[in-house]
């Protein structure tokens, strides 16, 4: 794609629809005629998704004329077809019916499923970034033109992770904060590529089910665990083969002669020092700063880490191993004469435990929830008594989805839910003025149990009509991965019925 | 692996559609179920890495095609290369002018290699392959302007007739034309040759310097387009009756040179209502608007 960049004009926009990836201006649209550039916007002019069983990922394709019957090209009473929110429009600000209330069979029992597109104002994401690498201290602003629309959370194992949004960043500051941060949970939640600078922190691009790209370097591995545990993993693929290995870490960096399990193997001492916290054997805080080099620490020269060797115990001709927890930087050294570490190349005994190290770091990658609380206004479009709708998805009479995909709902009030955006159709999430997030919802239960919940029942449409209506809807196949939407709602209501027996 | 594609079948219950990006396939083929069934199958198979594979050599595939420049991976890819070879030397020309047709040839080729069909055809938004076994016909419909289909005529391609492929190129359809032709439609031996010539001669029906062509540099209207900064046509005002003539004329000798030169069977070209036509092309011009019910509505 090189070749064409000279050509496109500022005003363009990618279109990442499909491997194409045109370039589209204003006011015109891609290859395809289905995705347009408005007013710099990616527009799908197709504008209500259906999720279709029948058209399964990965080439898997029904018998057609297997069928018994004619196939009409819906398969809209069987169970087959579900209708997303995505597209579907809103109820916001009025108590008026969800746009689509659609009741179909599954496995002989009626259900309905409410269809709605949320405003949500109390919204944002949570942002998992694979990397050792420190991208910021706890509680640092995270900025996207300069704006401040999240900070960096509690790390986890192997990963930094961000919060983003919520209601403060959203609509609690001045409007440009207010626009940068729903243009960057639109963008993430869209699957696409954002810049996030992190105060006294780095640059990082995070983009849904991608690598992370730190200060302009792409992660590639997570590390297979801290610097001490590395040790206790490969304690015994190192003995006999070198008389010291220090696995660098920002964290917890590992010394195998010190280290519990260099012990129970018997490694001798080596008169090693380190510098940092010691906290117990074999295992160090603070060798260094947090930086983007070795083990997410600022260290270019491993051997900065490490004091002069005691005498009483060092030999000449130690082999000294040091590694990161990703096996991305690795030195190999040899004390000479005045037991000063030489650089010597790794033997190739060493070499296949220092890749064994990078093949157990798994992929590192940027994943991004979305979570966002459905408020009264959202509820009020399914029920006429809105807190019955959360006590029924509380009693899991209800079931839950965003663009047909599994959400998990925080336990306590409300209805909280958290959703892996990549697990939706794409360009499922849209965003309003105010400035909020639209994201699709729908709820799906038994017919029966609508009716007692004060649901909109004269409102049910059958989804055979509801397909046929409109030729502007938009077929997607359902993801494999997914649960099909409603059949898990069949499941959950059956679970709650056996239990109450 | 391809989770954009979408595969069903029509309304009708006997076409089938495949779609993928910008690509839109009609398809549909003729013989005992089972075997209509086996080449659905395998065109689906098939259809779900077309786009990928095209995608993966896209920048090649932009550039102007020569004789020097290595041949690319991909079957359809290969199919397009082929297609304009043929016009390197003389035009610019890239392989895309024939990437509709190369993917109606290759999705074909999968079909009649997995069932026995008596006849099928591949319509790629009015790129066309055809199969035909002994003793069948297809005929076509052909349309005028693209954006207001009514029939111009319709042709019969027949078994013992060397045509497999057809194809429109014009500067009212979906892509870029450097010329001014309403539509030009060609009939060729494969589907790609045909998409490839339509290009060429319809670049043709030309009225160089006109004041009421409107052109613009296609890299203006779309940045990446493998035609680069070459003036498309926009919009095409009053014209006399010897502009249309002489335009239509240009087009002509061209399409007339394709003809003695084997790489097409016949061609029309449709300028402001006027038709010429080159080779035997079908019953032109027809009255009745009713097509065969096998007919295809070529848009």
């Amino acid at each position: 794609m090189t070749a064409v960049e000279g050509f496109v004009a500022d005003d363009a926009i990618r279109c990442d629809a499909c491997p194409v990836l045109c370039y589209i201006k204003p006011g015109r649209t891609g290859a395809c005629d289905r995705y347009g550039n408005h007013e710099g916007t990616l527009v799908r002019l197709d504008p209500h998704v259906v999720l279709d069983r029948t058209l399964e990922r990965g080439g898997a394709v029904k018998p057609f004329l297997e069928r018994g019957r004619e196939w009409d090209g819906t398969l809209g009473s069987h169970g087959e077809t579900f209708v997303t929110a995505i597209g579907a429009g809103t109820t916001y600000p009025d108590y008026k019916p969800a746009p689509f209330i659609i009741s179909s069979q599954v496995e002989g029992v009626d259900m309905v499923t409410v269809v709605t597109e949320g405003i949500f104002s109390y919204c944002g994401v949570k942002v998992k970034i694979d990397t050792d690498r420190h991208l910021g201290a706890e509680c640092s602003t995270v900025r996207v033109r300069g704006e401040a629309i999240g900070h960096v959370t509690t790390s986890e194992y192997g990963s930094q992770m961000l919060s983003l949004g919520g209601v403060r960043h959203l609509t609690g500051s001045s409007r440009h904060e207010g626009t940068a941060t729903c243009d960057t949970l639109l963008n993430l939640c869209n699957g696409k590529a954002v810049e996030l600078r992190i105060d006294d922190g780095s640059r990082v691009v995070v983009q849904a089910g991608q690598p992370p790209i730190v200060d302009g370097a792409q992660e590639e591995r997570m590390r297979v665990g801290c610097g001490s545990a590395t040790i206790g993993m490969f304690a015994k693929q190192w003995f006999g083969k070198v008389d010291e290995v220090v696995v660098v870490d920002d964290h917890i960096t590992g010394v195998l002669s010190e280290h519990q399990a260099g012990k129970l193997l018997g490694v001798p001492e080596t008169g090693i020092k380190l510098k940092g916290r010691r906290s117990t054997p074999g295992r160090y805080f603070q060798v260094a700063e947090p930086g983007t080099s070795w083990g997410g620490t600022d260290v270019e020269d491993p051997l900065t880490i490490l004091g002069k060797f005691n005498a009483k115990k060092a030999w000449s001709g130690l082999r000294l191993l040091m590694v990161s927890t990703t096996g991305e930087h690795y030195s190999y050294f040899e004390l000479d004469e005045d037991l000063k570490p030489q650089e010597k190349t790794l033997p190739a005994g060493l070499r296949a435990s220092v890749a064994r190290i990078k093949e157990n770091c798994e992929p590192a990658l940027c994943t991004v929830l979305f979570m966002g609380g459905a408020g009264g206004s959202l509820r009020a479009g399914v029920t006429e008594n809105p807190v019955k709708l959360t006590h029924s998805v509380r009693d899991a009479l209800t079931h839950v989805t965003c663009g047909g995909a599994p959400v998990y709902v925080w336990p306590g009030g409300g209805i909280t839910f958290m959703v892996d955006v990549t697990r939706l159709p794409q360009n499922a999430f849209g965003s309003v003025p105010t400035p909020a997030l639209v994201a699709p919802i729908e709820f799906t239960l038994r017919l029966a149990d609508y009716a007692e919940l004060g649901g909109y029942v004269e409102h049910v449409r059958p989804l055979s009509a509801v397909v046929a209506e409109n030729e502007r809807r938009r077929r997607v196949s359902a993801r494999a991965e997914n649960p099909w939407p409603l059949e898990s709602g069949v499941k959950a209501v059956r679970t709650v019925r056996t239990k109450k027996r | 692996m391809n989770e954009r594609a979408q595969i069903r079948m029509l309304a009708d219950g006997r076409r089938l559609h495949l779609h993928d990006g910008p690509i839109d396939l009609i398809v549909e083929a003729f013989g005992s179920p089972h075997q209509v069934e086996a080449a659905y199958r395998a065109a689906s198979v098939r259809f779900l890495a077309v786009l990928d594979e095209l995608c993966g050599e896209l920048a090649y595939l932009r550039t102007a095609c020569s004789a020097e420049a290595p041949w690319p991976r991909g079957a359809v890819a290969r199919r397009m290369v082929a297609a304009v070879m043929p016009y390197a030397a003389e035009y610019f020309v890239t392989p895309m002018a024939a990437v509709a047709g190369a993917v109606a040839e290759e999705i074909l080729a999968s079909m009649t290699a997995a069932a026995e069909l008596s006849s099928a055809y591949v319509n790629d938004g009015g790129d066309i392959a055809l199969h035909l076994g002994a003793g069948e016909k297809l005929v076509i419909g052909m349309v005028e302007r693209p954006d207001r289909p009514s029939l111009l005529g319709t042709t019969t391609v027949h078994a013992h007739d060397p045509v497999r492929g057809i194809a429109t190129s014009g500067w009212r359809g979906r892509s870029f034309s450097l010329g001014i032709a309403d539509s030009v439609t060609v009939l060729a031996d494969r589907a790609a040759a045909a998409d490839a010539a339509a290009t060429i001669i319809a670049n043709a029906v030309d009225l160089p310097g006109h004041s009421a062509i409107v052109r613009v540099p296609a890299c203006e209207l779309a940045p990446d387009s493998d035609l680069r900064n070459q003036p498309v046509t926009q919009a095409v005002g009053e014209l006399t009756v010897e502009d249309v003539d002489q335009a239509l004329e240009a087009g002509a000798r061209s399409a007339q040179r394709l003809l003695r030169m084997g790489l097409i069977r016949s061609s029309a070209l449709s300028l402001h209502g006027e038709t010429r036509v080159v080779g035997a092309l079908g019953e032109l011009p027809i009255t009745a608007t009713s097509v065969h019910e096998r007919g295809l509505v070529h848009a």
